[in-house]
């Protein structure tokens, strides 16, 4: 009786929004009379981020510090249509529709600004940390505060802008199964190490390696919670979960979290990550979205790590210590393509 | 410990941006740390009325009759909401993009077709009374044949589980019973092919087990308005669903949500919306109608279990040259999304991977089960599981290492994809490189050196009599970064990466040449920034 060590591997993709499109989403930008904007959405931020990655493009794409960007969102009273929080759409959809959005209220925030220096619209830029001034003659400039104030006050313009983002419905053929699916695809691949300990069939994920392309990494920090949260529910699913544990025999199954198993802290494992981003052509700033996929390649990679450290195969998931040990007995025991420990 | 490689495909970025790629804290942190971020059920009402559903106890049976007379008298109840109750009781949630055909009822009259199917509504001024009035509800069953397994419910004679839908699968462009794809013939590669395998991969059903359950509470509003609070994940979908069923006009209907405790995809079916908004308007009242943890747990939508088969040709030196698949997805006793997902996972097949053969044929299967919906990955987690496994098995079969059959067999821009369109925008292939050297798995030279970027084209598949192609014979040269790129943003680089402590070569891995030195094959330095040790 021992304990084996192997590594397994997985590579996938996945497509970014609604499988065939025609799942719209817009969005409103104004600002206050003092040069502060708003986003009207009525998406739902589940937690993912939906608010500070469309508060993040909203800033870059006015040019105007984060801090005076608020993104208020879910109420149907207020905001505008988008077809809602899944299918990885959030960065993508309503990322783009901001940005539309925003690129609207910039014109007629450059315009305001023009007119108050008297210059050429087309002579201003950002410095996107509140001000407008004119290119190469940096101290002609005025706070985009003024501008707003102007705008209302003085000019009679809003400044505001409307956005939406369609990728248009694809066909599909009947017999063939040709059609669009999507415009762009996120990438990982994912290295499981495993320890199996063929007395108990139990199996620990020891280490996770993986490298995620995901378009542009709006944010760091929320990247790394998806793909950590995701390697989490991915290694949940692999090994733990199941209300049927005997599908497709029916069970009463799980009636509260006590009976239904998720792996807890201690069943955590160091995830060396790394990220590539290979803007998508159509992507706001490029992004995709890491949202769905970042738990896939785990399911598969320690399948294959199982078999890589005990060379029994299991082909239905979860990969439960009694599978593990009825393939082990099946077999004759342990294979030995890992190191006992 | 996260770490960008801003070296891959800088020359396709621009990264002078200012607040794009910050980790700027999130808007809404304050309020979750200090528990002032309002859910759903944070809304307090005076005289807040609860509705609680009764549901089938049985997996397939005729209703005889129901008696609810004692459990209208009972202390505290309200109101019983029965089906001839809801305006429009029959619905599919993808109606709402004409997707589809009306199968659901949001109470059952006639028959229940899952454990769990609700058929009356009780709405009380506590949830226990509710409760205790539920009790007192006579309902008569004749209990019919029931159908768990998505083969055997295809099988003649199977008990025909969904009315709308008599042969237990949905209905494609109005003549199929199953999505096909078809790209070259298979059935002619697997006679060229060297090694054919197929194998049978089974998923189980899981729980999106959110911490908040699915819940509403609707408050009837001034001007014959409702404001809904919700935790849905789709407030549009929601309300327009809502709409339809209540037969109201959709701007009768004000909804708010917002903060949402865990969706993964389980808080999109609107379960709970439409009949609160009928409890209102029937009492005048507001009406909250949440799920338990037993009633999540038990009758909310799971991700639904799928079965592939996979049967795939390929040659000695490790191309695939066909693939097949066949797979059934358990959408339970209704449709709600997974007619939806068998399209997208017909669209996934085979894998980013380029194969000149494809076929598949993936069914929507009706059984006498919880209805299956969204979760994470929806249409592709099984499929990316059955093929990965796949992929490993293959590997083992023609004699390679894992991950070098992948790269070999790695889709690249400019290939054709099997539902025809070119691919573009690639990075499989850079993905694989730089995990491996990370986590010291020994690629050769050749592996380490290709790239998305070359080789592919639409020769790769389609008539082309050299269906078999070779594996990048001259990778072009890595694009390399103007100059290195220090990507920091919160803290100060970490010092060198930890060693890794050596892990056993892969089974079946070629002569292992010298392990790459890490670094050594991207040419840019490399920083990384912690965000915490991970322990054990």
């Amino acid at each position: 009786m021992a304990k084996y060590r192997g590594r397994g591997v997985a590579t996938i993709n996945y497509p970014i929004g609604m499988n065939l499109g025609g799942d719209p989403s817009q969005a409103l930008v104004h600002s206050n009379p003092t040069g502060k904007f708003t986003v009207a959405l009525s998406s739902i931020d589940l937690g993912q981020g939906m608010k500070s990655v469309t508060r993040q493009i909203c800033a870059e794409t006015l040019g105007v510090p984060v801090e005076d960007v608020y993104v208020d969102t879910a109420d149907s009273d207020t905001g505008p249509h988008c077809m809602g929080s899944f299918a990885s759409r959030g960065t993508h959809r309503v990322g783009n529709a901001v940005m539309a959005a925003a690129r609207e209220a910039r014109a007629v925030m450059m315009d305001a600004a023009a007119e108050e220096l008297e210059v050429d619209p087309g002579d201003l830029e950002t410095d996107g940390k509140g001000a407008i001034r004119v290119k190469g003659a940096p101290h002609r400039s005025i706070s985009v505060r003024d501008v707003a104030i102007a705008a209302q006050f003085r000019q009679g313009k809003t400044i505001s802008g409307r956005g939406i983002f369609l990728v248009p419905l694809s066909d599909v053929d009947p017999e063939t199964g040709e059609m669009s699916p999507a415009t762009c695809y996120a990438h990982a691949c994912l290295i499981a190490e495993v320890e199996v300990d063929d007395e108990t069939g139990d199996v620990a994920v020891l280490k996770m390696t993986s490298a995620y392309e995901i378009g542009r990494a709006i944010n760091p920090k929320l990247v790394e919670q998806q793909l950590v949260g995701g390697s989490w529910m991915g290694m949940s699913h692999a090994l733990y979960e199941t209300p049927e544990p005997y599908y497709p025999n029916t069970r009463e199954g799980a009636q509260d979290f006590n009976e239904y198993l998720m792996p807890g802290p201690g069943d955590i494992c160091p995830h060396d990550i790394l990220v590539l981003e290979r803007p998508a052509p159509d992507g706001p700033f490029g992004a995709k979205g890491p949202g769905e996929m970042c738990a896939n390649p785990v399911l598969p990679a320690v399948a294959n790590a199982i078999f890589n450290a005990v060379g029994v195969r299991i082909d239905e998931l979860p990969i439960t210590p009694e599978k593990v040990l009825r393939a082990l007995k099946a077999r004759g025991g342990a294979a030995g393509h890992g190191r006992a420990r | 410990m996260l770490e960008f490689r801003k070296d891959i495909f800088a020359d396709e970025r621009d990264d002078n941006l200012k607040e794009i790629g910050q980790p700027t804290q999130r808007q809404d942190m304050l309020g979750h740390v200090t528990g002032t971020s309002p859910y759903y059920d944070d809304h307090r009402f005076a005289n807040l009325l609860h509705l609680k559903i009764l549901r089938s106890p049985h997996a397939h049976a005729r209703i005889r009759s129901i008696d609810d007379a004692a459990a209208a008298r009972a202390p505290g109840v309200k109101r019983i909401i029965r089906a001839a109750d809801v305006p429009v009781n029959l619905n599919t949630l993808l109606s709402l993009i004409q997707f589809g055909k009306d199968d659901e009822p949001s109470l059952a009259s006639d028959f229940v077709r899952y454990r769990g199917e609700p058929i009356l509504g009780i709405v009380a001024t506590s949830e226990r009374a509710a409760l205790e009035a539920m009790a007192l509800v006579r309902v008569s069953y004749d209990q019919l044949p029931a159908v768990f397994d998505v083969e055997e419910a295809l099988k003649p004679g199977a008990p025909s589980v969904n009315a709308t839908y008599p042969k237990n699968t949905f209905e494609y462009y109005g003549k199929y019973d199953h999505q096909k794809l078809r790209f070259g013939d298979v059935e002619e590669a697997f006679k060229q092919a060297d090694v054919v395998m197929e194998e049978r991969y089974q998923m189980s059903p899981i729980e999106h087990a959110p911490t908040e359950t699915n819940g509403s509470i609707a408050v009837p509003d001034t001007n014959g308005r409702f404001i809904v609070y919700t935790s849905t994940q789709a407030l549009f979908f929601s309300l327009d669903t809502s709409a339809k069923i209540n037969a109201v006009p959709s701007n009768q209907l004000h909804f708010i949500g917002g903060t949402v405790g865990g969706g993964f995809g389980g808080k999109v079916d609107t379960m709970t919306e439409p009949l609160s908004i009928l409890a209102a308007r029937l009492t005048g009242a507001p009406v909250r109608y949440r799920f338990s943890r037993h009633e999540e747990m038990q009758f909310g939508s799971p991700r639904g279990a799928e079965r592939i088969y996979i049967k795939d040709g390929a040659t000695k030196d490790g191309r695939i040259v066909a693939r097949k698949v066949r797979a059934y997805f358990d959408s339970g006793a209704y449709t709600r999304l997974s007619s939806y997902a068998v399209v997208k996972c017909v669209a996934h097949v085979p894998g980013p991977y380029t194969i000149p053969n494809v076929c598949a044929d993936v069914f929507c299967v009706f059984t006498n089960r919880t209805p299956a919906t969204a979760m994470r990955g929806f249409g592709v987690t099984a499929l990316d599981f059955a093929i990965e496994c796949q992929m490993d098995k293959l590997a083992v079969a023609v004699g390679m290492d894992p991950l070098e059959f992948r790269l070999l067999n790695a889709y690249r821009d400019g290939d054709m994809k099997a539902h025809r369109r070119e691919a573009k925008n690639c990075a499989l292939i850079e993905c694989a490189q730089v995990a491996a050297e990370k986590a010291n798995w020994p690629l050769r030279e050749e592996f380490r050196r290709m790239s998305s970027r070359a080789g592919g084209g639409p020769g790769r598949t389609g008539a082309s009599a050299d269906r078999a192609r070779a594996p990048a014979p001259v990778a072009a040269p890595r694009v390399a970064a103007a100059a290195p790129q220090r990507v920091t943003y919160d803290r100060a680089p970490t010092a060198a990466p930890s060693p890794v402590a050596s892990p056993p070569p892969p089974r079946s891995a070629p002569p292992p040449p010298a392990p790459t030195p890490a670094g050594s094959t991207h040419g840019a330095p490399r920083f990384s920034s912690v965000f915490g040790t991970r322990r054990r």
